[in-house]
């Protein structure tokens, strides 16, 4: 009798079970689908636009597609660019105004590289960082450590905000602070308005990851004797160190891909420079700046840098995999 | 050690002289004297009263044990006597308690230092997140100690004390985490007693371990008997029976819940003749 019952319930929830899972099967494809076609497209076009010289050359003006990329010594300028053209036609009247034929821009070959733009996000993403790493490693420590501490609630609160705050807002920061302040734009401006972003990302990722580490992981510290510092240091740290670089590594990876900061403190720069007082390049501003381009060729290109940015956003990711694979079975 | 190497050892300074300083006064100081002394020593966890006006006197170089059902406050007195409370909101001592006569709860006392003197051992393993090696020579790196071979030194040592040594001599450099349950358990006693603490405190040190395991951290602590004062709790009759020297009985009062003692004698005694009806209700296993 009862277990009739049971059957007849057993039949009704399977029907339940079903739909609800094909209902999330559903809303996972519809979230996925999207993220697969850009990330595929991008692969696609953007891998189909890149060459050697796209890794080692830095910004060149466009050609022609038949000047065979020769440049005129004299202007820096491909040498028949001014050949689309002026001579083109029969000069019947010498004195009627000389109407340049309208340029076809499909005709324009992208030349070049963006070593420049691979150079300055590194670099920029990297000073970044190393700014970033101790001011959020100790915030996160202090946040994880002292918790009931008036202090580390307005922290974790501050870190909150910022972590939430749109990043043109640290961008205006950063150009307000420093690209004012010095009078230049300048690669080091940027790399402090991508410390801003990457701080609280730090800082709670080690607060969470030293959350997790066991009480009696401290208390077995504190029974040695250790002083808490010593303890922490020593111990608790460590023991949560995969989930800490995991963290920085993230940051790393959202502060390679962040824009609207760099539009307002680096500039951008065409040439290869290390000069981090100087203008700089990035990918993701010769992203935009070749989106913006009149050219359909250099159009093209955006997908290029769209590609490596990706590229070193997955690399990033797949070292976390790596880093916690490893690490977690080591210990 | 002879009286020179000891006054050597003690220019050398560091761990080496503080251990022959502790390996003399152990001479000095005879066997079952007393240690730790409670004088109405009461525990409160902020208006909870926790124990109640415990008052017992532990011998040195003796194994005590305490028993009693669960809640009566066993936990609680061991881990007043190393100050494992100072970071529990609210916790707060009222009586006497000392170690060698020197208050545990002074104002001048360093909680740091006493933890110094006072090994423990907890219920469920904890190694560190480090190598073997590196995991029983923590304490003598918290010490200050920085010559190699000396803590290669005591680290062997401290491992064969703790009937380790044979088994992971040859992988010192494999993570402790990566132990059985038993050796983790022998690994962090190993810890306890690289820096030769007095007293060691154990909480239930074999309650996650199967019975051989169980066995084998019993032999150590009958090995180590003499050497470190040891109080241990323990649920397990048999083994109180098997490895103490004296047996404190603990019960909690049925109305206020505050833990008191009941009984504190020679183990023999306690388990053959107790002097407590209660005492004798609990090891029937009438109640508790
Ligand atoms: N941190 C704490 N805060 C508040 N109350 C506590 C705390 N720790 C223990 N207690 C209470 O103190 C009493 C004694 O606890 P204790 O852990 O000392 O018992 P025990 O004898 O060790 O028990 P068991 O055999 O289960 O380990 C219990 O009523 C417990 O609820
Ligand atoms: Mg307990």
């Amino acid at each position: 009798m009862t277990l009739q019952t049971n059957m007849l319930n057993y039949g009704g929830r399977r029907v339940v079970d079903r739909t609800l899972r094909g209902c999330t099967v559903v809303a996972t494809a519809i979230a996925i689908i999207p993220l697969v076609l850009i990330i595929g497209y991008v692969l696609v076009v953007g891998g189909s636009s890149l060459n050697v010289a796209f890794f080692t050359q830095t910004y060149m003006p466009p050609v022609p597609a038949d000047s065979g990329g020769a440049v005129d010594p004299a202007t820096g300028l491909p040498a028949d660019f001014a050949g689309i053209d002026v001579s083109g036609g029969t000069l019947a009247d010498p004195n009627a105004p000389v109407v340049p034929a309208e340029p076809d821009l499909t005709q324009i070959q992208a030349q070049g590289g963006v070593l420049h733009g691979i150079v300055g996000t590194l670099l920029i993403t990297l000073v970044g960082l190393l700014f970033a790493l101790p001011i959020g490693l100790m915030a996160g420590i202090f946040l994880a450590e002292y918790p009931s501490n008036s202090l580390a609630t307005g922290i974790r609160f501050c870190c909150d905000v910022l972590s939430g705050a749109p990043s043109i807002v640290i961008g205006v920061v950063g150009y307000t602070l420093l690209v004012q302040q010095a009078r230049t734009y300048s690669g080091l401006a940027g790399a402090v308005a991508i410390t801003f972003l990457m701080v609280p990302t730090i800082a709670r990722t080690t607060e969470e990851m030293l959350k997790l580490v066991p009480h009696a992981v401290r208390e077995a510290a504190m029974a040695m004797g250790a002083p808490k510092w010593y303890g922490t240091l020593t111990v608790v740290v460590p023991t949560a160190l995969t989930g800490i670089v995991t963290g920085a590594l993230l940051a790393f990876a959202r502060g390679a891909g962040e824009t609207a900061p760099l539009l307002l403190t680096i500039q951008g720069n065409s040439n290869l420079s290390y000069d981090l007082l100087a203008p700089m390049a990035a990918l993701p501003l010769l992203t935009y700046k070749y989106i913006e381009s009149p050219f359909p060729a250099e159009n093209q290109l955006a997908w290029g840098t769209a590609f490596v940015l990706l590229l070193l956003v997955l690399g990033v990711n797949l070292l976390v995999r790596v880093v916690t694979t490893r690490i977690k079975g080591g210990v | 050690m002879s009286d020179a190497q000891a006054k050597q050892m003690a220019l050398v300074g560091g761990f080496a002289s503080t251990a022959a300083a502790r390996a003399q006064a152990r001479e000095a100081a005879a066997v079952g004297a007393t240690k730790i002394e409670a004088r109405a020593f009461s525990f409160f966890y902020g208006a909870f009263q926790a124990l109640d006006a415990i008052t017992i006197a532990i011998p040195q170089g003796e194994v005590t044990a305490l028993i009693g059902p669960s809640g009566c406050g066993k936990s609680t007195l061991l881990r007043a006597i190393n100050r494992m409370h100072d970071t529990t909101p609210g916790a707060r001592a009222e009586g006497v308690l000392t170690l060698d006569d020197g208050p545990i709860y002074g104002a001048e006392v360093d909680p740091i230092l006493l933890r110094r003197r006072v090994g423990m051992v907890f219920q469920r393993p904890n190694p560190f997140a480090k190598s073997i090696f590196d995991n029983v020579a923590y304490g003598l790196r918290v010490l200050g100690e920085r010559n190699r071979s000396v803590i290669s030194e005591r680290v062997e040592w401290a491992l064969r004390r703790a009937a380790l040594w044979a088994e992971v001599k040859d992988r010192l450099k494999a993570p402790g985490t990566a132990l059985s349950g038993g050796q983790q358990q022998r690994l962090c006693i190993a810890r306890a007693i690289a820096t030769t603490p007095e007293v060691l405190l154990m909480d239930e040190p074999c309650s996650a371990l199967d019975p051989i395991a169980t066995l084998k951290v019993e032999d150590l602590i009958n090995e180590l008997r003499g050497e470190f004062t040891i109080l241990m709790v323990t649920h397990n009759m048999q083994q109180a029976a098997r490895v103490s020297d004296h047996t404190a009985f603990m019960l909690m009062d049925a109305q206020t819940r505050a833990g008191n003692l009941v009984e504190f004698s020679p183990t023999g005694q306690l388990f053959t003749n107790p002097k407590d009806q209660r005492t004798e209700a609990y090891l029937s296993g009438r109640f508790g």
